[in-house]
């Protein structure tokens, strides 16, 4: 990473092989204390495409994905049995590096979390803490991300605009245009349309289709209108278990278990 | 209406107007003292001017003619706090840092109960430690004629200011919301990049009001400036020569004064210009802390 030249490689285009998986998920169970939040989890997720976790309230679905990047880590009394391996290489082996591992996997969290700094500065962390670039380089990579989401436009005359100011959806932009600028193989999205209005989420949706030409896109979602919309792959879980994981026009339309197809019609959730 | 809940009516107006007396009588309080320090301190522009006293290089009460040129203190006072400010800012700033992000939580308990009750040790107590520890030990470590100096009144304000200091910059670095913390961890970045490019940019109205508000608590501070900086009425050139500040003026020569005399008058003058200064410096923080609270919503 200390190579400036990574930065001038557009995002997505250290590709993944198309015929290893981007996650291989195996045999995942997840304990807060005494509680088990996961059970007996299995699942891969194929590169570039969107692959949506649905379920109630209370499911598992947000824990599963954030076990993708360890980011449970920071609630203490976590316990993990099982296997999960990102990009080839087991995330729970003892060696393994967290800051490597953030590096690949990047997070949209349900509410914009954009940093009180100014708009250039937000694009600008990861690149600054990695030492990816600086100077016009780092100008460029601001403007490239920016324009991944199509802030650019409405923003490059405010770029040191505090992001606290924009609007929940500019700033869940700003949140997805931060994370390109590490470089991640591996998009995480937790409920990232939850806080907005319905036009900024169709906003949101499209720009999550244009991103999965070049990146994969692992989506937690409660509203099924949206993983039915956006997905490719979708995985329905109920009180810790993945009840069931198929191309979603399966899932949706033809499910194999009795409680998809009760959850898929509304009888609970 | 029953005699019963006329009663109680007219207890709750009692009790009502006795809680607005109370408050009343704090805002009360501070007006009279401000009219008493402005009657009393007045009274010296008669004769001198504001220039003179300020930047007066003399303080000779007592003579005759007296001069009441208090630039010496000034310099003395200034020269404490900044001193203090220097030693005590980053290291009061450290532990905050290590407080609010660091430390496991038992620890944190105690390290915030330690450093708290470090404000309600009496300062004559610590100026007691001051004479018996700190100026003998500048003393042979600078082999100096004396200890008395600024920088053992900058030592013991340090230590002075660090409860106001770090438990409102703690507060400020705690507050600062989760999320951004799993944003930035998310992005790849360390704990300590964390802190220092995200948590500590968050909370610098916060630290910058700490920062103040223990600088404030430092000039106004009298007694245990008063029991080692020596009271040399120069101006003076380095931190490790004595000084004589505005606090310990007035502490000092109060009791030995004339009620009414001139040299009464320039006293609460000094007294006026304190006030002056630390209203500033809590007036400025004030405003740090409120855009704090408007940054962290």
């Amino acid at each position: 990473m200390s190579d400036p030249a990574v930065s001038t490689i557009p995002p997505g285009d250290l590709p993944i092989p198309s015929d290893q998986p981007a996650v291989e998920v195996d045999q995942l169970n997840f304990f807060y204390g005494d509680f088990q939040a996961l059970k007996d989890i299995s699942l891969s997720v194929e590169p570039r495409r969107i692959t949506a976790l649905i379920g109630p309230s209370g499911c598992g679905k947000s824990t599963l994905l954030r076990s993708l990047n360890r980011m449970n880590d920071l609630i203490p009394g976590v316990r993990v049995e099982g296997t999960v391996k990102v990009l080839g290489s087991d995330i729970y082996a003892p060696e393994a590096d967290l800051v490597a591992l953030r590096t690949k996997v990047g997070m949209v969290f349900q509410r914009p979390n954009p940093f009180p700094l100014s708009v250039y500065e937000n694009v600008a962390f990861a690149a600054r803490v990695h030492k990816t670039a600086r100077g016009a380089a780092m100008d460029e990579l601001v403007e490239r991300c920016l324009a991944s989401v199509f802030l650019w436009d409405d923003l490059k005359r405010n770029l040191r605009k505090s992001a606290l100011d924009l609007s929940l959806e500019q700033q869940q932009r700003l949140c997805i245009a931060r994370l390109l600028a590490v470089v991640p193989d591996l998009l995480l999205m937790d409920e990232p349309c939850s806080t907005l209005d319905p036009a900024a989420t169709q906003g949101l949706e499209d720009l999550m289709g244009e991103l999965a030409k070049q990146y994969t896109i692992v989506i937690v979602t409660h509203n099924m209108q949206q993983a039915a919309r956006v997905s490719q792959d979708c995985g329905f879980m109920l009180l810790g278990e993945l009840v069931e994981f198929d191309k979603t026009e399966n899932i949706f339309e033809n499910p194999q278990d009795p409680r998809t197809d009760d959850y898929i019609r509304g009888r609970y959730g | 209406m029953s005699l019963r809940t006329r009663l109680t009516r007219i207890w709750e107006f009692l009790i009502e107007k006795a809680i607005l007396l109370a408050g009343l009588a704090c805002v009360l309080f501070v007006v009279l003292i401000f009219v008493f320090l402005l009657r009393e301190g007045l009274r010296t522009f008669s004769h001198i001017s504001l220039g003179d006293f300020l930047l007066g290089r003399k303080w000779y009460p007592i003579s005759s003619p007296p001069r009441f040129g208090i630039l010496s203190m000034i310099c003395g006072s200034g020269m404490v706090t900044l001193g203090a400010a220097l030693l005590g800012v980053p290291l009061g700033l450290a532990s905050a840092i290590y407080i609010s992000e660091v430390a496991p939580p038992r620890l944190k308990e105690v390290l915030k109960t330690g450093i708290e009750l470090l404000a309600a040790i009496p300062s004559v107590v610590i100026g007691f430690v001051g004479i018996t520890v700190v100026v003998p030990f500048l003393r042979v470590a600078f082999d100096l004629p004396t200890g008395q100096t600024a920088l053992a009144g900058a030592i013991l304000l340090s230590l002075m200011a660090m409860p106001t200091t770090v438990s409102i910059a703690e507060d400020a670095i705690s507050s600062v919301p989760r999320r951004y913390r799993e944003a930035a961890l998310a992005l790849g970045a360390t704990h300590w990049e964390y802190i220092y490019r995200v948590a500590l940019k968050a909370a610098a109205p916060g630290i910058v009001a700490a920062v103040m508000l223990g600088i404030g608590r430092v000039i106004g501070e009298t007694m245990a400036v008063m029991m080692v900086t020596g009271n040399a009425a120069l101006i003076p050139h380095s931190l490790l020569q004595p000084v004589r500040t505005m606090t310990a003026t007035i502490a000092a020569e109060m009791g030995e004064t004339v009620k009414g005399s001139d040299h009464y008058a320039a006293l609460f003058a000094i007294g006026i210009v304190l006030f002056a200064i630390t209203f500033l410096i809590n007036f400025v923080a004030d405003s740090f802390l409120h855009r704090s609270r408007v940054t962290l919503r």
